[in-house]
């Protein structure tokens, strides 16, 4: 195993082979000014239009429909606001999640500060968005778009994106749906007419984002490609980028089943061998890497620090820091306990034994943290 | 409602707050009220998690003139 005790890939993946590959060519072969007109400047091009068609090929969208920007966070941005911007004669109303991506409600607060209006739709326990909230958000006056991620990047929950589809669509409504988790591990759902992710989180390397958008599609008549607010990321990440969004994409169902059940374990002997702890999230619609959980009278940053000097690499949307001073909105959204909490993120190198590893030490760390601050037996 | 007893956990980060109402709810009699004061941001969601986890009813945010309160009734 490469990355030992890494389980952070919804942060950042480990660069996949094919994107390693992808990019030391494109560095080599790929380096001229795609826009010029000599023969250097041709095999960039030719590099970047394949880019474009394989990727254009994973989202079933055309090539010209296929925009490449400076980070998952650009695209998020360009996402909702391009989108509201084409639709701006019909109303300022954009309806979203209250457990989106942090790019994507700060691309919501842009909008409510630039005049707009935003409406978010609650999430019960596990993370899942209210449909009959969403239909009535849906029937306000003036709606524009609305926005649904795939798959909630800190608890796992799948989102109903086809059942929000069929909704948006009933009202001609353009969905917007941030992949940024799910791409190259689950299938895109289908109905989405903006679609955006993130490259090094399917194993592409960072400062790459995509954007995929429907442009034949009614509301997309007064859509305007991004402009240089985009970035322009360099074309051997692009290579990489789509080398890798396809390797993944192929071998996604086989990581699946091998990931799926090391989560099922996760999920239960935690819950079995940590005393008062809070497995959250959706069982079984869920990311297939992804597990989250929430100790009891546990601080948040002492137990990842604990963790990372054994070795273990995992996240939290805890606030028990001095650098995060609000908690996670998804947890506070979902209503389950913020404090002493541990996101694990699996990823294609993962094997049984790491997890093991955890699941065997994860229990006394956890003692350990609570005998220090006296709250056994509490 | 004048609460039984108040537990002054402002300044405190998470999970400080919590670890206040665990300890303290227990000096209260079973079908009293122990208010919390806490200014934490995470309080706010974590007492009534708290309170869900074990079983205990959480009655709201209530509003005093010190800042952010919870009120929670002990029941067993």
């Amino acid at each position: 195993m490469a990355h030992p005790g890494y389980f952070d890939a919804a942060a950042a993946a480990p660069l996949h082979p094919a994107a390693r590959e992808a990019m030391i060519a494109a560095l080599t072969d790929g380096w001229a000014d795609p826009d010029k007109l000599y023969t250097q400047a041709r095999r960039a091009r030719q590099l970047l239009d394949a880019a474009r068609a394989a990727t254009a090929e994973v989202f079933g969208v055309r090539p010209e429909e296929v925009f490449f920007c400076a980070s998952g966070t650009v695209a998020c941005r360009l996402a909702v606001l391009g989108t509201l911007r084409a639709r701006r004669r019909v109303g300022a109303t954009l309806i979203h999640s209250t457990v989106e991506h942090s790019a994507v409600l700060g691309a919501a607060q842009a909008h409510v500060s630039s005049g707009g209006t935003a409406l978010p739709v609650p999430v019960d326990r596990v993370g899942r968005v209210d449909l009959a909230e969403f239909a009535a958000a849906l029937a306000s006056p003036g709606v524009a778009a609305a926005a649904l991620m795939s798959a909630n990047h800190e608890v796992g929950t799948a989102q109903p994106v086809e059942a929000a589809a069929r909704l948006c669509a009933g009202s001609a409504v353009p969905l917007y749906v941030d992949a940024a988790q799910s791409l190259g591990r689950m299938p895109v759902p289908p109905g989405w007419s903006v679609l955006t992710g993130s490259a090094h989180k399917w194993g592409g390397p960072a400062g790459v984002g995509v954007l995929a958008a429907r442009l034949g599609e009614p509301w997309a008549a007064r859509w305007t490609p991004p402009g240089p607010e985009a970035g322009s990321p360099s074309l051997p990440a692009i290579v990489a980028a789509a080398a890798s969004l396809r390797a993944a994409v192929a071998e996604a169902d086989a990581d699946a089943a091998r990931l799926r059940p090391l989560v099922a374990r996760i999920r239960a002997t935690v819950a079995a061998t940590v005393p008062d702890v809070e497995v959250v999230g959706d069982p079984d619609d869920r990311l297939p890497n992804l597990v989250t959980f929430s100790c009891l009278y546990v601080d948040g940053e002492a137990l990842l620090h604990e963790l990372d000097r054994r070795g273990f690499a995992v996240s939290s949307g805890s606030s028990c820091t001095a650098s995060t001073l609000r908690p996670s909105h998804v947890l506070e959204a979902m209503g389950v306990l913020s404090h002493g909490n541990v996101r694990v993120s699996l990823h294609r190198e993962t094997t049984e034994a790491e997890v093991d590893r955890f699941l065997a030490e994860l229990p006394g760390v956890v003692a350990e943290l609570r005998a220090r601050s006296g709250v056994i037996g509490l | 409602m004048t609460p039984d007893a108040i537990v002054d956990a402002r300044g405190q980060r998470c999970p400080l707050p919590v670890i206040e109402l665990a300890r303290r709810l227990a000096d209260v009699p079973v079908g009293g009220v122990l208010r919390v004061l806490a200014d934490d941001p995470a309080a706010a969601g974590d007492i009534p998690a708290w309170c869900r986890l074990r079983d205990q009813e959480f009655l709201g945010e209530v509003p005093v003139e010190d800042g952010p309160a919870f009120d929670v009734r002990r029941r067993h």
